[in-house]
């Protein structure tokens, strides 16, 4: 059986920037084959560049990735990129400006072969608060927020440094379970997007990725002994860490290899489709300064079964 | 050319100048004049006509917002609760157990020849079974091999058999979504809630969207219900009018057969300048029969689903506020857009949330671009207050009620959804009238049956289906009612130059009726016998419409 396709949720409100992160995305998708979906091809969504051809709703692009409007259907613009031959390697969904982004993760139980990797909100640091408060809107706006197991905070250049602190202050309260990033044209490293890609096989080291000044590490532990996964993925989702994702393969408590998965707040445990014996492995991002490696280390000893 | 000159025991003309006449005469389709035979006499030779002699001639009716999926279900196997009659004019009494149900499909599937076909129903409507619910079980007694699905009347809901789940692989315990809830097994119960759950088992039982949205055999089937509704135009609102389906209707209306004028408006998806243009496009292809060029938006959900949007103090029952199916600020730039280009838009907003939240958005459009007679609609706008009737009175909009509704679920708007106080002013057709605000009433066909008579009784009576009277106040008298569901739908659609009154010059589009509405008892409306319409010049008895 194939393993799922991982889908990664870009939500947010009007302005936010959604359609400069998908470009992004696609320009530094490295060698994976994306499908991108898009509530509507609207006004130039997708950078002219990276058009190869368009069908209706279909536009093929470089390097065997294809983007799809779905207006008010999601689930059929899902059957027909599940359809594709070859597969895509990753379903990168930009929601409507009034989705909430947990209403369409939902949604991605009921067709089988996806799975979701994260759900990302992005913000327009500048306005977010005026929508916050909307009459109309801001109970949507903060919902969203509250969504998030990212949170993209950006055009924060444009801020006073007051301005930003207060702000950040102000997500912690209002979307506490979300790691807050700051970025500039929606510029973040696709490790850090769409995730950290296989981890059963090859070295990793902890190599810095660096845009826009805004710098990530990471940190590749590779161990023999089995793991309490569930307390291990209770531990690396405590705030306090400050991990933004984490992947891990390793054998459970029961002698399973299962899978982890860690973004922002949010931890899945999966059966691992990937058999037989082998050493555990756990890969970790974090802001640079802010991954703490002996705490990882030392967490992942307390969790030996 | 030639002229005939149609004689009638009454015509309700809806022309102040001349309400009433025995005699219209029609030349190329359209009217020459109305009034006694040797005033029409003047235009030159005629063929008189007496085939309607005994008969009672009213405008045409016009139906302000329907949707051609009430032809598309008539494919299916109808299993609501109240009768309906379908295309051919048989009446299909409502099934009132869930036994009744599960006895229709059967019957149903005896007709069928091939074993694995599908067989689904629609129009399923269980909150009349004493809260008994439908599960899988109930449906795998018609068929435990073929898959068995039927829709609710709401449209939102499906209850299907254990091999229609099969048939998507939900048989099966495991999946974890709000809208499939799991038995006690940990398997799905066969209800699937929403358009996501509900969409690959729809698929399955051949329900899938672009059938709902009106294929050929629909249009047909739908304009056959409106012969026998009296209708002439009617409205379908709204599809995505992808090229093809365009093509399909702009080649089915123009058949000579084809009794009625329809007005499909685009569904607005996202990119507010992408849609008014596209809009513009249509409009250089609109005919007689099929005028394209008008625009739907949807602001909200619906108050019975609670995904409405409510002012405060919210919902009675206390269920968190509904959601907002467009950005407002997308919706404010395509008003903006629509008034420089001259497009109509209408939207639909429920809650008076909704409707608050498209009065300001329409007073900012229109102090950057003051535009007279635009006639820009809210469509349902069903609870809207009386201050807000005089700010569309203010800002120029018109208003289509859904009248309808009380009948159908103004005992739960009652009860749970907005509570007495609120309930009594839904659809307030009577405010609409003293505050100056055209507007029309309508079925949102197939949510209630199409049939502007029966929506003009819902009016007058305001009787809901256990026989409370919901908002006496808000009555309104049968002349009244009349203007609505002819005239008055027909200048919300900007054609009352053309169709909604007898009168010179305009098309010769009658509703032909076996008797007087205007005399019989008011509660006598909605059974008055409709004998056909003439549409275009062109005689349509109901009785003689095709049937299969």
């Amino acid at each position: 059986m194939e393993p799922p396709i991982p889908v990664t949720l870009i939500g947010g409100y009007l302005g936010a920037g959604k359609t400069t992160l998908v470009n992004h995305l696609l320009r530094e998708r490295g060698q994976r084959r994306i499908a991108v979906l898009v509530n509507d091809f609207g006004e130039l969504p997708i950078d002219d560049a990276l058009i190869e051809s368009r069908d209706g709703p279909l536009l093929q692009l470089a390097g065997g990735c294809v983007c799809c409007s779905f207006g008010s259907d999601l689930m059929a613009a899902l059957q027909q990129i599940l359809a594709l031959q070859p597969t895509p390697q990753h379903i990168l969904i930009e929601t409507s400006g009034v989705a909430l982004p947990a209403a369409v993760a939902r949604m991605l139980v009921l067709l089988p072969g996806l799975e979701l990797d994260a759900l990302l909100v992005l913000a327009d640091a500048e306005t977010l608060r005026r929508h916050a408060a909307d009459r109309y809107v801001g109970e949507l706006v903060r919902e969203q927020l509250q969504q998030a197991d990212l949170l993209l905070l950006n055009k924060t250049d444009l801020m006073a440094e007051a301005d930003l602190s207060a702000l950040r202050e102000w997500l912690g309260s209002t979307a506490p379970q979300a790691r807050v990033l700051s970025c500039r044209q929606a510029r973040l490293p696709p490790e850090l997007l769409l995730g950290i890609g296989p981890v059963q096989s090859g070295s990793r080291r902890g190599a810095a990725v660096a845009d826009a000044g805004v710098l990530f590490e990471s940190l590749s532990l590779e161990f023999e002994h089995g793991v309490d996964m569930a307390a291990l993925a209770a531990l690396l989702s405590a705030p306090p860490l400050r991990l933004l994702r984490a992947k891990g393969l390793m054998r459970d408590r029961d002698g399973r290899t299962r899978s982890l998965q860690l973004v922002g707040a949010r931890t899945t445990l999966a059966p691992s489709t990937h058999a037989g014996p082998q050493q555990g492995r756990l890969v970790c991002i974090a802001l640079r300064g802010e991954l703490q490696a002996e705490r990882l280390r030392a967490a992942l000893v307390a969790c030996a079964a | 050319m030639s002229i005939t000159i149609f004689q009638a025991r009454k015509i309700i003309t809806m022309n102040p100048s001349r309400p009433l006449a025995t005699h219209v005469a029609v030349r190329d389709g359209r009217i020459l004049g109305v009034g006694p035979l040797e005033e029409l006499a003047g235009w030159g030779p005629y063929t008189l006509d007496d085939r309607l002699a005994a008969k009672v001639l009213m405008p045409g009716l016009v139906e302000g917002h329907s949707h051609l999926m009430e032809g598309a279900f008539w494919r299916f196997v109808y299993c609501g609760w109240f009768d309906r009659s379908d295309p051919n004019g048989k009446v299909w009494p409502g099934a009132k157990s869930l036994d009744e149900v599960v006895q229709r499909l059967s019957r149903a599937q005896a007709g069928l020849v091939d074993a694995a076909a599908p067989l689904a129903g629609w129009g399923f409507d269980p909150i009349y079974f004493d809260n008994r619910r439908c599960v899988r079980e109930d449906l795998d007694r018609v068929s435990a091999t073929r898959p068995v699905g039927m829709i609710h009347a709401s449209g939102h809901i499906i209850n299907c058999n254990s091999a229609a789940l099969g048939a998507i692989g939900w048989l099966r315990s495991g999946i974890d979504h709000p809208g499939v809830p799991l038995g006690s097994d940990g398997m799905p119960t066969g209800e699937l809630k929403g358009p996501e759950a509900m969409m690959q088992v729809a698929q399955v039982l051949g329900m899938d969207r672009a059938v709902l949205a009106g294929d050929e055999p629909a249009l047909y089937l739908f304009s056959r219900l409106c012969v026998r509704a009296g209708v002439t135009t009617a409205t379908d609102l709204a599809s995505p009018l992808p090229d093809a389906a365009v093509d399909m209707m702009l080649n089915v209306t123009a058949g000579d057969d084809f009794p009625t004028r329809i007005v499909p408006l685009l569904r607005l998806m996202g990119a507010p300048a992408e849609g008014v243009e596209r809009a513009v496009a249509l409009r250089e292809r609109a005919t007689d029969r099929l005028r394209l060029g008008r625009i739907k938006m949807v602001a909200d959900g619906s108050i019975q689903g609670f995904s409405a949007r409510l002012r405060w103090p919210g919902y009675h029952n206390g269920a968190p506020n509904g959601l907002w199916y467009m950005a407002p600020q997308q919706m404010g730039q395509t008003l903006a857009l629509a008034l420089q280009r001259g497009v109509q838009i209408h939207t639909h907003t429920n809650g008076d949330e909704a409707t608050e939240l498209l009065l300001e958005l329409m007073e900012q459009a229109l102090r950057e671009r003051p535009t007279p007679d635009h006639r820009f609609t809210l469509q349902h706008c069903q609870l809207a207050d009386a201050a807000q009737y005089r700010r569309m009175k203010a800002l120029g909009m018109c208003v289509n009620l859904f009248a309808n509704h009380h009948y159908y679920w103004g005992d739960e708007h009652y009860r749970l959804t907005v509570g007495p106080e609120r309930a009594t002013r839904m659809n307030a057709c009577a405010t609409a009238l003293a505050s100056g605000v055209p507007f029309a009433i309508h079925s949102d066909a197939p949510i209630t049956p199409l049939g502007p008579l029966f929506t003009a009784w819902c009016a007058v009576h305001r009787l809901t289906a256990s026989g409370r009277v919901l908002g006496e106040h808000e009555r309104i008298g049968v002349a009244d009612a009349l203007r609505a569901i002819t005239v008055g739908a027909a200048y919300m659609l900007k054609l009352d130059g053309e169709i909604g009154s007898i009168e010179c010059g305009k098309r010769a589009d009658f509703c032909v009726l076996d008797d007087d509405p205007l005399a019989v008892p008011s509660l006598a409306l909605k059974d008055l016998p409709v004998w056909g319409v003439v549409q275009d010049g062109r005689i349509f008895a109901a009785a003689e419409l095709p049937t299969d």
